[in-house]
């Protein structure tokens, strides 16, 4: 059987109350607070983090595919799943499909997956999502769009949601895009988008749904159903009867806010952290057209860690909108000291074992453990005797550090450089992210995450940087 | 290993004033310090058989010997040109010492030169190393910050602490420096102004750290034995030590940053070639890498001027004082005459030679009856460390 055997949100650090944004604009706030991927973080490395949690433990060896969604992918020309497969450390053939241009391709492409799934064609998929759309300054868009990711893992067996069933329809229509040479999203009027497309297309899809499976909304114990805004979201579950208590809730709109073609995602892993066995699931999203799915739960459902709440409540407060702005690339700060890097594409390609699979060497004579991989041993200076050993998932600890308050970006000048102690016995030296300063302390628990660190060379260049647990 | 001991003598030394000296160049330093040295030495550019110099940047790389060949017009010689980051004035040194003790020249020049100030930023810059990524926002306060956490872990010292003990560091080279008319800072500082300046890394606020500046040193170099026919007082080289770390020593494990094998070993080296069993007895006078208040103070114990732990009693009772058991940078130091990369440590050995000749341009910090001084750098860190010990008698 086909079906989903775990899932992961990723839900930024930082999170801006949109009173800060309505208030430099003299206009009206929307309540709650929005995410905001950091300056170190992009469609790509949110993506990655939830499709680390999505994995757990997990054997990387058995995932056969990784997909990739997002209308905000890192490159325009160049593939992020494979990128993803790299970073996850997953097998050289695996099947890397990037997926794009629609807020439905998150979950269109988990329906792919699981309809590959269900006719055999792989036996582990795993479906991953990044997003962060830039709106217009000023707009309503600006404060309900929120950066996330998400990630969820299709199996044949093992799966904790057996799939039922899907159903999809697509019609063009010119309500919400971007032109190739659009940075903002653009929209049409909000009465045309809602009536004619969102709530019009969402209930044409929901209701084939439930009559292909010969059911009725009463019979929906969980809907994962994203909204652009909380009134769209309460008028399409009115009308597709969905709206009984605690069938469709969502609390990433006001405290994270619409994070695109990942959101059908993060709504699964919410759902799934408190479904009960036997629970019937309905996902579904919109973009010209809208699709739906069907899922049961039929097994243990493992936790995913850190949980949403948890990832909600964790949080830097973020309160510069000028800050803010510049981390959209919509104003140019003052630019700082420069770089004195050299970026290389054939460096990076050649040492990708180290820097983008995060492995370290362990050596077969005396068991030192070093990263990035040394083909000396730093000890023993054995030569070309080692195992590789991945400390993406290991747990780590601050052997030292510090916090220099002027080498980071000019809109996000502090790092902390820091020295950690991995449990393999590695020592991981990098910065630090997704932490306050001035909490750090010598042996604070930390963790690796992969994170695009400048973009010189004009291209991404993403490493490793250790983050505080949350 | 041999020794290098009373087989080379510098017979003259010239020294630029250190600052930001928008109006001379590369070549103009490089001019100014070759020509003291010249004159110190009554030698003239015919005389220099090879040059052995050092610079990081200037003209940003890709030039090799030519900034000196073009400058002094050291034409038709062998030009060495090494980049050791902090340590490579001491390393041209080491060189030209070498190469006379090898018998190959007779005499030859030291030449350490650094134009900072045209690149256009007060810093540095951010990133370090080979790979894209892996420092990618390594800075020098950022990286020596990382010694203070582990050093006042270990021996209990509290963060309000440590950051006055290393303040005093501060107040000693300034109250130094203002009495050293070639450094480019002169002012001096109070503890309370130290502790509460801004921080740029903690524990480092801004009086902890070096500026950048613009100079040169340069040193002339010859067999020990041919010394006396150019003056009557030669500084003769005693010992030489260098050792090299890797640019991550970061990634291994027992790194504990407070013990510092390129410092350790350097400092070794140079003592044994020397004779010198207790530095803090024997050495009348120290330069060492202050570029940050923090690395002046590990540079005590790891130097074996303090015991372990014990560079807070030796701080605290002025031991390392003008008119203390050592003197350290008493010139003032990389704090008051910044740290103009490749020039800094033919720079302090510059005040050695000086203070060794008892010959210093300000008599105010002249250490009395000197016989045995040391110059060193530390660059990273911990990559490597550069020491060289002289004394003003052969034997």
């Amino acid at each position: 059987m086909a079906g989903i055997v775990s899932a992961a949100a990723y839900i930024p650090f930082l999170k801006m109350d949109r009173k800060i944004m309505a208030s430099a604009w003299g206009r009206g706030a929307m309540p709650g607070y929005r995410s905001l991927a950091g300056s170190d973080e992009d469609s790509l490395t949110m993506a990655a983090e939830a499709a680390a949690a999505c994995l757990g433990a997990s054997e990387r060896e058995g995932v056969d595919g990784v997909y990739f969604a997002s209308t905000t992918a890192p490159y325009r020309e160049k593939q992020s799943s494979s990128l993803l497969a790299t970073i996850l450390d997953l097998r050289r053939d695996v099947q890397a499909v990037d997926f794009g241009n629609s807020l439905r391709s998150g979950l269109s492409a988990l329906r792919l997956a699981l309809d590959s799934v269900k006719a055999g064609s792989a036996d582990r998929l795993l479906v991953t999502a990044g997003e962060q759309r830039i709106a217009y300054p000023k707009s309503d868009q600006e404060q309900m769009f929120g950066d996330g990711g998400g990630a969820a893992l299709v199996g044949a067996d093992g799966e904790a949601l057996t799939y039922l069933g899907g159903y999809g329809l697509s019609d063009d229509i010119t309500d919400i895009w971007r032109r190739d040479e659009d940075r903002y999203v653009k929209t049409w009027e909000a009465r045309f988008i809602n009536t004619e497309g969102y709530l019009a297309l969402m209930k044409e899809a929901i209701g084939r749904l439930l009559q292909q499976q010969g059911l009725s909304a009463a019979d929906i114990s969980r809907a994962a159903i994203p909204a652009p805004d909380g009134r769209s979201f309460a008028a399409l579950l009115k009308s597709t009867g969905l709206d009984g208590d605690g069938v469709a809730t969502d609390s990433l709109l006001g405290e994270a806010g619409y994070c695109g073609a990942a959101h059908p995602l993060l709504l699964l892993a919410s759902v799934m952290e408190t479904a009960k066995q036997g629970d019937k699931v309905l996902l579904a999203a919109y973009g010209d057209g809208a699709e739906a799915l069907l899922l049961e739960v039929t097994g243990e459902v493992a936790k995913t860690s850190p949980g949403i709440d948890q990832q909600l409540a964790s949080r830097q407060e973020f309160t510069s909108y000028a800050r803010f702005l510049s981390f959209k690339d919509i104003v140019e700060p003052l630019p700082g000291e420069p770089f004195r890097l050299s970026p290389s594409a054939s460096v990076t390609w050649r040492e990708r074992d180290s820097l983008l699979r995060c492995h370290g060497s362990r050596c077969l004579e005396c068991g030192e453990v070093s990263f990035p991989i040394q083909r000396i041993c730093n000890q023993c200076r054995s030569v070309d005797n080692f195992e590789p050993v991945r400390l993406s998932g290991e747990a780590g600890e601050v052997f030292t550090y510090s916090q220099d308050n002027l080498a980071g970006r000019p809109d996000d000048p502090v790092i902390v450089q820091t020295v950690a102690q991995m449990a393999s016995g590695a020592r991981f030296y990098g910065l630090m992210t997704d932490c306050d300063p001035a909490q750090v302390e010598l042996g604070m628990p930390v963790k690796l995450t992969l994170r695009k660190l400048h973009d010189l060379g004009g291209f991404h260049n993403y490493f490793w940087k250790c983050r505080p647990l949350r | 290993m041999g020794s290098i001991k009373d087989k080379v003598a510098i017979i003259g030394m010239g020294c630029t004033q250190f600052g930001e000296l928008w109006d001379k160049g590369l070549n103009d330093l490089a001019i100014e310090a070759a020509a003291e040295a010249y004159a110190d030495a009554g030698v003239g550019q015919e005389d220099i058989e090879a040059c052995y110099m050092s610079t990081l940047y200037a003209p940003m790389g890709g030039a090799g010997g030519t900034a000196a060949s073009d400058a002094l017009k050291l034409r038709d010689i062998p030009i060495i040109r090494n980049e050791n980051w902090c340590a490579s004035g001491h390393i041209a040194l080491y060189e030209a010492c070498l190469a006379v003790a090898s018998g190959m020249f007779d005499v030859v020049m030291a030449l350490g030169v650094e134009k900072l100030k045209d690149t256009g930023f007060p810093g540095l810059g951010v990133g370090r190393g080979m790979s894209p990524v892996l420092e990618a926002r390594r800075t020098s306060p950022g990286s020596f910050a990382l010694i203070a956490k582990r050093y006042f872990d270990k021996y209990g010292i509290s963060d309000q602490e440590g950051k006055e003990l290393i303040g005093r560091i501060a107040v000693k080279n300034h109250d130094n420096g203002s009495r050293s008319p070639k450094a480019h800072f002169h002012n001096k500082l109070t503890l309370e102004k130290v502790v509460n300046a801004p921080i740029i890394a903690w524990p480092l606020g801004l009086f902890d750290c070096c500026g950048n500046s613009d100079g040169a040193a340069c040193a002339i170099v010859t067999r020990a034995d041919l010394a006396k026919n150019f003056r009557d007082d030669p500084i003769y080289v005693k010992g030489l030590g260098v050792s090299m770390d890797s640019v991550i020593p970061h990634n291994r494990s027992g790194f504990d940053w407070i013990h510092f094998g390129a410092l350790q070993n350097s400092s070794r080296m140079a003592y044994e070639m020397a004779g010198i069993k207790d530095p803090r007895q024997e050495l009348d006078v120290a330069e060492v890498h202050d570029c940050f208040t923090i690395t002046e103070l590990a540079i005590y114990e790891n130097f074996g001027f303090s015991s372990p732990g014990g560079a807070r009693e030796d701080i605290l009772s002025g031991f390392f004082e003008r008119g203390g058991g050592l003197p350290v940078n008493i010139d003032g130091g990389l704090k008051c005459f910044g740290h103009p990369v490749g020039a800094s440590g033919l720079r302090m050995t510059y005040e050695v030679y000086k203070q060794l000749q008892e010959k210093v341009d300000n008599p105010e910090r002249q250490v009395p009856n000197p016989r045995l001084g040391l110059s060193h750098t530390f660059g990273g860190p911990p990559q490597v460390s550069a020491v060289a010990i002289m004394g003003n008698e052969l034997g």
